[in-house]
């Protein structure tokens, strides 16, 4: 990308509370603040982080059928989403890959849609191409936050008195401050927590008050991965892209009953086929036996030697205490226990298959 | 004993013809927390600039490179189950190796304590 990075309206709160920033998918972003990655990735399983994440594209989709006419684009079910609800889901290719995932919510009179920093610039022209006569509005002038941890439900509920009554998935316009936002109950750290939208003028008062909460600190892109990561959640680019399905990613449960038997959606036929038939591979879990982190691109093999996969995300994992990592391998490698090998640097380290998520999941259902 | 400084961000100890080695402090903090640390072992020799260990942070994997020739005469192996003490006391308890030098006047072309400072700005 040769244009300078783009600054979210809390850019000036990071630097006053000394993030260090880098450019991510274009955007000038806190990697990590002071208490560093460890001490983030901790404080927000123990208490509460905050996350700016208003590089996400935050998209409105307007029109009688919205809901049938997204369903022509994704494999999740949105006519039957109800009103106040969130669901998460991903655009599919005509050859049943993965284009990019995201959250819809329906909003009442409107979707409401969080598609991924890096891939906005070809989720809105999509929709806006195959969304017939729906107005697809991708919305500039309104920050995202994030608000994670178990202590998550206080700092958001001591603001917001409703946000306490809210269930997984849920989403509603209410005042934090005075200041109208758009709340939805839920994240991508594995812990419960907040996505909130707010008019970008108001942001940083916002943040403010949230970050006053005793229990509450800001948090970079660096925990955010490694809180993922843990969580057992797929980074789009990384662990799911163009040539993934979502049976291979074991997304299945993202794509209900009706529309896996129904399809209509783009390559659904290699999907149900997946379905019916099973995929070569499939994405797992990865515990190194030891220490040494195994990091995305790590060649998986068997006791033999033969390549059976290789890792798509990996590092340590603070809560766990020890290296984690997720990857592709061979499905008949996939079962939990199974042994094999890590090719890092050159020499193979013992690994084994395990269940996701690493760290238990805490949403409030 | 005189300490002399690498450009790779080492120091080196050195006392006759052996040496203490390990990361400054200023390469400690740009790693940030450090999980994991692989060294090489006793007997094992090497030449100035050859990868002689890596040191994993929670966020990259970084090289080692020796600032010398030398063989290793100890590994510190305390690092194995506290790779955090390279955080903690990088220029102290958590040196890396012991080595036996084989050139000696290639010390000349590190840097003293000032030089280091200055290098880092």
């Amino acid at each position: 990308m040769t244009d300078a990075p783009k600054r979210t309206p809390l850019y000036d709160l990071h630097v006053e509370l000394g993030g260090k920033m880098v450019d991510f998918a274009g955007w000038e972003m806190p990697v990590q603040y002071p208490m560093g990655i460890m001490g983030e990735h901790n404080h927000t399983r123990a208490k509460a982080g905050l996350f700016d994440v208003s590089h996400m594209g935050q998209v409105i989709l307007r029109g009688a059928d919205a809901a049938a006419k997204l369903e022509t684009l994704v494999p999740a079910a949105i006519t039957t989403l109800k009103e106040g609800k969130a669901r998460y889901t991903f655009f599919t290719n005509d050859d049943g890959g993965i284009m990019d995932d995201l959250i819809v919510a329906n909003a009442g009179d409107h979707l409401f849609v969080v598609v991924n920093a890096s891939m906005r610039h070809q989720d809105i022209p999509h929709m806006a191409k195959h969304l017939d006569g729906i107005e697809v509005t991708e919305i500039f002038d309104r920050a995202l936050v994030a608000v994670q941890g178990p202590a998550a439900q206080n700092v958001v509920g001591d603001l917001c008195p409703a946000a306490r009554e809210m269930s997984f998935m849920q989403t509603m316009v209410a005042d934090i401050i005075g200041v109208e936002c758009r709340i939805s109950r839920l994240g991508y750290t594995g812990e419960d927590g907040f996505e909130i939208s707010i008019p970008e003028d108001k942001a940083v008062e916002v943040c403010r008050a949230l970050l006053a909460h005793e229990d509450c600190e800001p948090v970079g892109l660096g925990a955010r991965d490694s809180l993922r990561l843990e969580a057992g959640l797929c980074l789009y680019g990384n662990d799911i892209d163009n040539s993934t399905s979502p049976v291979e990613a074991s997304l299945t449960w993202a794509m209900q009953k009706r529309r896996r038997e129904d399809g209509g959606f783009p390559g659904a036929a290699r999907i149900q086929r997946d379905l019916a038939q099973g995929t070569a591979r499939k994405l797992v879990g990865i515990r190194p036996t030891g220490r040494a982190p195994a990091r995305a691109g790590v060649e998986l093999q068997d006791l033999d030697g033969t390549a059976i996969g290789a890792i798509t995300s990996g590092g340590f994992g603070p809560t766990v205490g020890a290296p984690v990592a997720m990857g592709y391998v061979a499905t008949e490698f996939s079962t939990p226990g199974q042994k094999i090998n890590l090719i890092i640097r050159g020499k193979a380290q013992p690994a084994e298959i395990t269940a996701l998520p690493f760290v238990a999941q805490n949403y409030k259902r | 004993m005189t300490t002399y400084y690498s450009e790779e961000h080492e120091w080196l100890t050195v006392d006759g013809d052996t040496a203490t080695v390990g990361i400054t402090q200023h390469a400690a903090d740009q790693l940030g927390e450090i999980v994991f640390v692989e060294q090489k072992e006793v007997g094992d020799d090497f030449e100035k600039g050859d990868d002689i260990g890596v040191i994993e942070s929670v966020k990259a994997a970084s090289e080692i490179y020796a600032a010398v020739d030398g063989e290793v005469l100890e590994a510190n192996g305390t690092l194995e189950e506290n790779p955090g003490a390279l955080n903690d006391s990088p220029e102290g308890d958590a040196w890396i190796y012991k080595i036996k030098l084989t050139n000696t006047d290639q010390l000349n072309d590190l840097m003293d304590l000032d030089g280091y400072k200055a290098f880092i700005g």
